[in-house]
């Protein structure tokens, strides 16, 4: 059963009282929200999640309450619950549903030290996976969206979710977050695509999220060897450029953008070698999507060469 | 009912829980929340029962034990920083709490997490020690001229001290209870009593009776009991480890008596006793009963501490919770300072944290 399969007021009882719970990549979450945003939203992004039944064993429970007493109702309020404690400061209650995001992501980076995590994009063609680690404002999540568009396969827009044993990456198929003037660009570039309401004035400025393309969840248990490690910079009028980086340099660098790099000590630094000894890794400029989808249909070619 | 999940794993150590999903849910929740995933964890790995929890719950407990092993790889680290960055002093330099169990190879220590490390000087020789780790990297970042004063005038420690590169805290203290407290203790009797640590000169570690009385005692005065359950385990494992060596109960009681901490022992061993059954021997125990206070203190501490002592997380709210927290807080401060001057320290405290803008305004 999927999301999709519930009506409308089922799920909306379910998030109000004992939690939906989904299969989100390898976890599983129960979501809970008497919030009517974030039922909303989920209809639209999450139609296609299985539901699952409530005697499996949930990985993350995340409840966006709303404020108490007066506030309630002078200054609405959406406010994330893990454990019972409040994780950030409580936000309007419009930025509910990307807070809801938010605080997955963070479950997943604070706890799911099973996996190294990077704070990267990664997409997929043909078993192999480019990580796009890039910090915000570099455009990661604009390419991301645009490539997965037009033949690769989204894991994720966050967060890689790399095996300690053999490095091979775990998809988790989220909606992808698009800021500011990306979410127009995408409109543009994918007719017809999917989004959550824009949300203005977040701490990261105005925020949409897009549902991913099906093949994302059809393939969800289909993971991919690391192949090429790209930073990506968006340079406004550039034309695409894609420089050779040095491995040492690249590995240093994704240590950096790295959840729980320190926290797996010695395993951590195995592992990223193995990512980076299967990469080539290169800085990537550019300012149109279509010079960007040409310079990796050309880098998969290559590879077959 | 799922209230009592985490400590019923250590009220008989060697019974398996057998749980649902949902209950291996509230067990890892509460374990966080306790601050104990990791030491729940090795106590899996300790009875041979990891490999068969269920593979939906295994890899938090996996998870929590990696967290735990790296944070102890880096207070082994600061320690030897620390120990560099003291070289030149003659006088004692004390581990406290989870940075002496450890590097003093205590049964505490194991999947134990931490927040900072706790160091204990002479009192004449606090500014000398902040100088010098000042000079290695370590900031007093309190910059409220009130805070300051609250700490330096009334405290037993100074307020905390940061890394300016590898953001560790230490806290830095001349001793265990502050002088201002009903329970307060003379730093230079418990210096006067340390036992070094092997392979770092210069570094020392309470007696195991002031180790105790110094766990005990932080447990009641802290007023935040989301460690409670955490400082109590330690406590147990302290007990069960030193009282393998003879007379140690003895020199216990003796040694409470001595430093005036008999009441905050006697609800430390009261609870010890109601959760994991460790229990003074038999010839001690009507010595152990005078420690505590009234009837009346007695009882309503133990209601108290038996809330408040639950990991703080939902599943273990009853109605009654609350309260008890809140009036173990205000009685924390009560012993803490006399009337004079904890009443208007709460109201101020209270005050700034309704009001954080107005601090920053007259700052």
């Amino acid at each position: 059963m999927n999301v999709g399969g519930l009506s409308a007021s089922v799920l909306h009882r379910q998030l109000e009282n004992d939690g939906l719970i989904l299969r989100i990549g390898p976890f599983s979450f129960r979501l809970v929200s008497a919030i009517p945003a974030i039922a909303h939203e989920l209809e639209a992004l999450y139609a296609d999640y299985p539901v699952l039944d409530s005697d499996q064993f949930v990985d993350y429970t995340v409840t966006i309450a709303q404020g108490s007493g007066l506030r309630r109702w002078l200054h609405p309020q959406a406010i994330f619950k893990f454990d019972g404690a409040e994780v950030f400061v409580p936000l309007p209650e419009d930025h509910a549903f990307p807070l809801l995001e938010w605080s997955m992501n963070w479950c997943i980076s604070m706890h799911a030290h099973h996996y190294l995590l990077l704070h990267s994009a990664v997409i997929e063609r043909e078993g192999c996976a480019v990580i796009l680690p890039a910090p915000p404002g570099s455009g990661k999540s604009t390419l991301c969206a645009g490539l997965v568009h037009r033949g690769w396969r989204l894991l994720s827009d966050e967060l890689a979710l790399i095996s300690l044993t053999d490095a091979a990456i775990t998809p988790l198929g989220r909606p992808i977050s698009l800021k500011n003037q990306s979410i127009d660009i995408i409109r543009n570039f994918v007719p017809g695509a999917v989004f959550s309401r824009v949300v203005h004035d977040t701490s990261k400025g105005s925020v949409s999220l897009l549902k991913v393309p099906p093949e994302t969840l059809t393939r969800i248990r289909e993971t991919a060897q690391p192949r090429w490690v790209i930073f990506p910079k968006y340079v406004a009028g550039s034309t695409p450029k894609l420089t050779p980086r040095s491995k040492a340099n690249s590995m240093l660098e994704l240590g950096r953008n790295s959840f729980n790099y320190m926290v797996l000590g010695l395993k951590g630094f195995e592992v990223l070698s193995k990512v980076i000894d299967a990469s080539d890794c290169y800085d990537f400029q550019y300012s149109q999507l279509h010079d960007a989808v040409a310079v990796f249909d050309d880098l998969v070619a290559r590879r077959n060469t | 009912m799922s209230t009592g999940l985490l400590e019923s794993i250590w009220t008989v150590p060697e019974r398996r829980p057998e749980l649902s999903n949902r209950e291996w849910e509230t067990l890892l929740g509460q374990a966080r929340q306790a601050r104990l995933l990791a030491r729940l964890a090795a106590h899996h790995i300790d009875q041979g029962w990891l490999t068969e929890v269920p593979d939906g719950p295994r890899p938090h407990l996996e998870g929590g034990l990696r967290l735990a092993d790296r944070q102890q790889h880096e207070v082994r680290w600061e320690v030897d920083c620390i120990g560099r960055a003291l070289r030149g002093f003659t006088s004692p330099v004390v581990l406290l709490k989870g940075a002496a169990y450890l590097m003093a190879d205590l049964p505490p220590a194991r999947g134990r997490l931490f927040a900072d490390i706790d160091l204990m000087v002479p009192r004449e020789q606090i500014e000398a020690v902040e100088s010098a780790l000042f000079a290695a990297g370590w900031i007093c970042e309190e910059r409220d001229p009130y805070n300051q004063r609250y700490y330096r005038e009334w405290m037993h420690e100074i307020p905390p001290l940061r890394h300016v590169q590898r953001n560790t805290y230490i806290d830095l203290h001349h001793t265990i209870t502050p002088p201002t407290s009903r329970f307060n203790v003379d730093g230079s009797k418990l210096l006067a009593n340390l036992q070094p640590l092997s392979g770092h000169a210069g570094l020392y570690v309470l007696a195991p009776t002031d180790m105790v009385l110094h766990s005990a005692v932080h447990l009641f005065q802290e007023g935040e009991f989301g460690h409670g359950l955490r400082d109590l385990l330690d406590l147990n494992d302290l007990l069960l480890h030193f009282s393998k060596s003879n007379g140690f109960w003895d020199n216990l009681l003796n040694r409470a008596d001595a430093l005036g901490l008999q009441i905050p022992l006697f609800h430390a061993l009261f609870h010890i006793q109601r959760l994991f059954g460790t229990a003074a021997p038999e010839h001690l125990q009507s010595r152990v009963e005078r420690l505590g206070p009234n009837a009346f203190s007695r009882t309503l501490m133990a209601w108290m501490l038996g809330l408040a002592l639950r990991p703080d997380h939902p599943s273990c709210d009853t109605r009654w919770t609350g309260l008890a927290r809140w009036l173990l807080y205000v009685r924390s401060h009560a012993l803490r300072m006399p009337p004079h001057l904890v009443i208007p320290h709460l109201i101020r405290k209270a005050w700034m944290q309704r009001f954080p803008e107005k601090k920053a305004e007259s700052a």
